[in-house]
């Protein structure tokens, strides 16, 4: 294993966006400014470069269990603008946790773009659980963007929990993400965003429940602040005997303003697709009441949004 | 210890609390009564700074408090549970123990606070303090995240509502527990008379202005005989 040094910045920011402070043991892959810098794989986890673009191939053998794949990005150039694409292969009955993640640091004025396309086919009975968490910070003013495409494929009874997370410091954010389920697979999405400032953050998901006994659960929970915006945009196909549940729930302050286009289509008698969508400003009883225990009103409005988005 | 004098407010055009004049000594357990809308749990608002009075003067602890805000009194020694326990997304249990108590509780210590009231910590700790906990666990756990704080003066409105009878007389123990643990004042709005029966003294109300102070041991039976909601469980 070759040996990498990172610095400060690099490291708080792998600690922002996967809560490890540097390079870990088992499948690794790091991408530091545009550029691969580190692969590590194991006996059961292959990691391969793209030979026509940039990006890797990861491939899980059937049947692994209880590891771990680390594929962070860090930038910390001002002016980076990375395209790359990565793809995953999950063999049957495998079960792995994968931690993606992209953490910009932006002292300059020049743009820092980076856009993960991330697909994913799951083979039969195959487990994911995919995390992935943004982050941006800097004290330059050029825009920390963050556009991820994600497409999943799910085989007979595979199943997928995607947890996303936009911590905060991302100035514009347009999220892709669409999905194929077979017979008996189900999909679980938690998003969580919090936008502030001017940003702005969209998301697009398109779910194709074509399996029968086929199953998605998206729950998105966000936070606009200050002059931020955002919205939510969701369509659900059933197009088999399925079950698909989509729940948008936002707080808003300040100006910050959040729209929710639900759109749940059935194309079969047996489908069964729900949509619930609530948005508005933090209940005034819920400050009151943190307030009888003491807290000022600013510290209720802070824990009252942690507990949102925890 | 606190004192209300001459305390009016009105909501809506409409008076609710008409020169109300109340005197909370230290120690002491008091029961407020009186019939659905006679203005208690507005009384209670007040007290804790949640509603402000339109005239009249509040004195706790011989400090000025009418325009001090709910964390300060908060912070001064005043606890209240709410008649309608508020409910969170994502706030648990064991957050709301942790807030009221001011500090990072151990597993046992919630434990604690929540048997007290009748619930086992294990299944309760991590869950959401939301609309799938029914109606009388959120009011077990209002009642643990107030005894937690363990405050000079601790206001209950109606925390007999919506409680089983075994809980209920656990109630009453706690009642007497906190008295003799923390030496402070306990008000309760109930129309149970069992806990009014426990009360040194019974304030009844009605539309909106103290009919009488009733002490311990005068007959009771006068003011339920009026009040035909204070039957009320
Ligand atoms: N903010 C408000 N605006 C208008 N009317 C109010 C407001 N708050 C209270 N009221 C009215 O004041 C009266 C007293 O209400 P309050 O909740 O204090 O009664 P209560 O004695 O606690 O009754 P209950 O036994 O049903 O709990 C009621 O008629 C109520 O409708
Ligand atoms: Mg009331």
């Amino acid at each position: 294993m070759e040996k990498i040094d990172l610095n400060k910045v690099e490291s708080s920011l792998l600690m922002s966006i996967a809560d490890i402070p540097g390079i870990t043991p088992g499948a690794f892959s790091l991408r530091k400014n545009g550029k691969p810098v580190y692969v590590n794989t194991t006996p059961n986890i292959n990691i391969l470069p793209k030979k026509d673009k940039p990006g890797i191939d990861i491939y899980v053998r059937a049947d692994t269990k209880d590891e771990d794949v680390h594929i962070p990005v860090v930038i910390t150039e001002s002016g980076v603008s990375d395209t790359v694409y990565n793809d995953f292969y999950i063999g049957k009955n495998a079960d792995v946790v994968i931690n993606a993640g992209c953490g910009i640091h932006n002292d300059g004025c020049t743009d820092t773009h980076h856009n993960g396309i991330h697909r994913f086919f799951l083979e039969e009975g195959a487990h994911v659980v995919y995390i992935e968490k943004h982050y941006g910070e800097g004290e330059g003013t050029g825009k920390r963007i963050l556009d991820p495409v994600t497409e999943v494929t799910l085989g007979k009874g595979a199943t997928m929990e995607m947890q996303t997370t936009q911590i905060k410091g991302v100035t514009s954010t347009i999220r892709t993400s669409e999905a194929v389920l077979g017979d008996d697979s189900s999909l679980v999405i938690s998003e969580k965003i919090m936008t502030h400032d001017d940003q702005l953050a969209e998301t697009h998901f398109t779910v194709n429940l074509d399996g029968k006994g086929s199953s998605c659960q998206v729950t998105s929970r966000s936070v606009a602040t200050e002059n931020s915006r955002q919205k939510f945009v969701s369509k659900v196909f059933g197009n088999n005997e399925c079950f698909g549940h989509v729940e948008c729930d936002a707080i808003i302050k300040d100006n910050g303003k959040v729209s929710s286009c639900p759109e749940v289509t059935s194309n079969c008698i047996d489908a069964m697709l729900i949509h619930e969508a609530a948005i508005g400003k933090i209940a005034g009883e819920q400050i009151t009441k943190l307030m009888t225990l003491g807290l000022t009103a600013e510290e209720a409005e802070a824990e009252i949004i942690n507990g949102f988005l925890k | 210890m606190l004192e209300l004098k001459n305390i009016n407010f009105s909501a809506d055009g409409k008076q609710i609390l008409k020169d109300i004049n109340l005197t909370i000594g230290a120690g002491k357990f008091i029961a407020i009564t009186g019939p659905n809308g006679s203005g208690k749990s507005t009384l209670a608002k007040i007290i804790m700074g949640i509603e402000k009075p339109d005239s009249g003067t509040i004195t706790f602890d011989g400090k000025d408090i009418t325009n001090a805000t709910i964390d300060e009194r908060a912070n001064a020694g005043i606890s209240f549970g709410f008649q309608q326990p508020v409910v969170f997304k994502g706030i648990t249990v064991s957050d709301i123990l942790n807030l009221a108590s001011k500090k990072t509780l151990s597993r046992d210590d919630a434990c604690e606070h929540l048997s007290m009231v009748g619930l086992c910590a294990n299944d309760y700790l991590d869950r959401e303090v939301n609309s799938s906990l029914s109606g009388g666990e959120l009011k077990r756990i209002e009642i643990a995240s107030v005894i937690a704080r363990g405050t000079k003066l601790t206001i209950f409105d109606e925390p007999e509502a919506g409680i089983d009878l075994w809980s209920f007389k656990n109630l009453i123990k706690v009642f007497n527990d906190m008295r003799t643990r923390i030496d402070g004042s306990i008000v309760v709005i109930s129309h149970q008379e069992r806990i009014l029966s426990i009360a040194d003294e019974i304030v009844l109300l009605s539309d909106g202005h103290v009919e009488k102070v009733v002490p311990q041991g005068e007959s009771l039976g006068a003011v339920l005989g009026e009040q035909a909601s204070c039957r009320k469980l």
